[in-house]
């Protein structure tokens, strides 16, 4: 005897389990999948837990959530090989609750979360890998086949929420294998170190934690960013490029990042730590004009799976936590109103997504990921002269500051021409505008 | 025919870290599974189930959490689960453990007989080896410890047949039900749960029982205060081995690579060089 569900959700990362939560709270009869031991062992971030997104579905989220330190302090280094020139933000604002973001550990986070969806009535089953799609003599998606014995179920409606580089909306033909220039690969370590240190080499006090986004020369010349963030007892460290980028120019990730952790001014940020953990994963960066269809016939897609990360400021969890709330919202109105899930219906979820901040801030970047591939200057070039730049000012060594303008001036126009820089200015201009 | 499968959630210790700074056992991002001996007993009591029909009764004595390594049993195919679980149980050292566990199989009995208890051999935490024996003892049970292989069950005669492992060789030993058997690693596999025993274990009601539902009644058996062993010091081993080292070659030829990891060695261990060179 088959099991028929209200709605399946493919998948127990932020995407998955906010949908998950969002339906079952409504009432809805949900049943999660999940193909690792228990939710959180598959899944791989920085990680920035961005309050307000996960503030809309559980709004006392602070009371028991596992959170590391919250953020007051963000470094922005554009590096080249020996030196940085950097801007930090810090602020008393941010020290004031409610916080606005956290470092977590996403293994007990989404412990954490998959109890709150537990709690709100979904049923959750780990361990199950779903295989396929099942579809009716009409090709409606009617619900899933799992990789055990006796496992066809049934849904009115199947959320996928199984991550960047989904393999079941692959096989279901929703979208094409990915493509390597859409997807970063990122690798981390987790460095341990005790409370004290970390604050002291921060300068934060107890919780507050600071977060250091590296741009520049630590990527080699491929279209990507690094990044060191800081938790209760330990550092998160990593770096990600573009899959394209590793393709062609064989470095190797763990090797640019051993490369990054060595730098003179990141290594003694790391001295005396001990590296308990490494993990890499996939991230999904094509932006704007990568997103495949989200919705279909019985179907939608939610988070990573549906190319939701905004690469420009490292947002992820919070596009894949709200697209999971709007989706899930879509379902529950269509249930209200007694409509079936039919692909016309379940466009109303494309409505409410446009009408976010996740489409606009996508679509505002659109032009980002091919100006950044197109032009790894700005991964090579400029940090390089900025950071030429800054030493040519600071050194005192008798040259006047006029010359030293000049000597500045010359240096760039020669990198890289006036009718270059301006063409630059111009593309960046257009891209963040 | 009536089973009870004793088990236990223990931290995963292939992934048990030692807290750098402290030097104490972190727990935490540390899963819990079920203890890999015991999983051998489960499959084996499933087998006989397959064969000759009956119930398995799956009990656990530890905190709450625990519910998740019952639950996993049911999924396998066990009819029935009891979450053994009460403060009054906690810091028991493996004779209190076994007094708790003889206890809630007698008021298992009180139900339905029971004809074998299964257990693990040993748990992968504590690697001692004395509950399931103790629990024997205390319920007057044959006891079959580092089983192999069972041999042949006789349901009708209630017999039992099967290899132990023993110093020297294997013992084939035959015996009258009811007993308990404690199983050896590498006996069997444990088989992939169906669909519908996943939905079956994620719904099952769990039995809680406290100690009164155990019907302990004896306080100083149980507990804390039923244990007599004393743990004076935990440490963690000062690591022998030093640290891995990263080395580039600048070709990424494999030949370059094995010239450069030979040069290291050589003179890190100069005799490794002297031997090789005298064998040449």
């Amino acid at each position: 005897m088959s099991e028929k569900f209200d709605a399946i959700v493919v998948g127990a990362g932020p995407s998955g389990n906010t949908a998950a939560y969002t339906l079952a709270k409504s009432g809805l009869n949900v049943l999660q999948l999940e193909r690792g031991e228990t939710p959180g062992t598959k899944n791989v971030q920085g990680a920035i837990l961005y309050s307000d997104a996960l503030e809309r579905i559980i709004p006392d989220f602070r009371d028991d959530a596992p959170l590391e330190r919250h953020l007051i302090e963000q470094r922005m280094w554009v590096l080249d090989d020996e030196s940085f020139v950097g801007s930090h933000y810090r602020s008393e604002g941010f020290n004031q609750p409610p916080y606005n973001r956290y470092t977590i550990i996403r293994a007990a986070f989404d412990k954490w979360f998959s109890e709150k969806v537990r709690q709100a009535g979904a049923l959750v089953i780990c361990e199950t890998t779903v295989t396929d799609l099942l579809r009716d003599d009409k090709n409606r998606v009617v619900g899933v086949q799992v990789d055990r014995e006796g496992g066809s179920i049934y849904a009115d409606v199947v959320i996928l929420a199984d991550g960047v580089n989904s393999l079941l909306a692959k096989k279901a033909g929703f979208h094409a294998e990915l493509d390597p220039t859409h997807v970063g690969l990122a690798v981390k370590e987790m460095h341990f170190l005790p409370e004290e240190t970390i604050e002291q080499r921060f300068n934060v006090g107890e919780d507050e934690g600071v977060v250091i986004e590296l741009f520049g020369k630590v990527t080699q010349g491929m279209m990507g960013t690094g990044f060191l963030y800081t938790n209760k007892e330990s550092l998160s460290i990593g770096v990600g490029c573009m899959l394209s980028d590793f393709k062609t120019q064989k470095i190797s990730p763990y090797a640019l990042l051993e490369n990054m952790k060595n730098h003179p001014s990141i290594k003694p940020l790391l001295a005396d730590g001990e590296m308990k953990e490494y993990t890499a994963h996939l991230i999904p960066e094509g932006g704007y004009k990568a997103i495949p269809r989200i919705a279909g016939d019985g179907w939608m897609i939610v988070g990573d799976a549906g190319m939701f990360v905004n690469a420009v400021h490292r947002e992820g969890s919070n596009l894949a936590m709200t697209t999971g709330r709007l989706a899930a919202e879509t379902v529950v109105a269509l249930m209200q109103e007694s409509k079936p899930m039919t692909e016309a219906n379940l466009a109303a979820y494309r409505n409410r997504l446009d009408d976010s901040f996740v489409m606009k801030d996508l679509k505002k970047y659109k032009e980002m990921p091919e100006i950044f591939h197109r032009n790894n200057q700005f991964f090579t070039t400029y940090p390089e002269l900025i950071n030429r730049s800054a030493h040519t000012m600071l050194k005192v060594d008798g040259v006047d500051k006029k010359t030293k303008e000049r000597e500045i001036f010359s240096s760039f126009t020669h990198k890289r021409s006036l009718f270059g820089l301006m063409g630059d200015a111009y593309k960046l201009w257009r891209a963040f505008r | 025919m009536h089973i009870v499968v004793c088990i236990k959630q223990v931290p995963d210790s292939a992934q048990i870290r030692v807290h750098p700074v402290t030097n104490t056992i972190m727990r935490q991002g540390v899963p819990a599974i079920i203890n890999p001996y015991d999983l051998f007993a489960l499959e084996e009591a499933l087998r006989l189930k397959d064969k000759f029909g009956g119930t398995i009764t799956v009990i656990t004595m530890g905190p709450p959490q625990a519910e998740a390594a019952l639950r996993k049993a049911l999924s396998f195919g066990a009819d029935d689960a009891i979450l053994v679980t009460d403060r009054a149980f906690a810091g028991a050292d493996t004779l209190a453990t076994s007094c708790a566990l003889a206890s809630v199989i007698r008021q298992i009995q009180n139900n339905m007989p029971v004809d074998m208890v299964f257990t693990g051999k040993q748990t992968i935490d504590g690697d001692t080896a004395q509950v399931g024996p103790g629990v024997a003892k205390r319920l007057g049970l044959q006891l079959l410890s580092y089983v192999s292989r069972i041999a042949a069950v006789d349901v009708e005669q209630r017999e039992i047949v099967v290899q132990r492992r023993a110093e020297g060789g294997v013992q084939v030993l035959k015996t009258a039900l009811p007993c308990l058997v404690t199983m050896l690693e590498g006996t069997n596999e444990m088989r992939f749960a169906t669909m519908p025993n996943m939905f079956r274990a994620a719904r099952h009601p769990l039995k809680v029982w406290d100690k009164d539902a155990a019907g302990i009644e004896d306080m100083t058996k149980i507990g804390l205060k039923g244990s007599p062993t004393v743990v004076s010091k935990v440490f963690a081993p000062t690591p022998k081995s030093a640290r891995a080292e990263i080395i580039a070659v600048e070709s990424g030829e494999p030949k370059d690579m094995a010239v450069t990891l030979l040069a290291k060695m050589f003179t890190r261990f100069p005799q490794i060089e002297k031997q090789l060179t005298q064998q040449a």
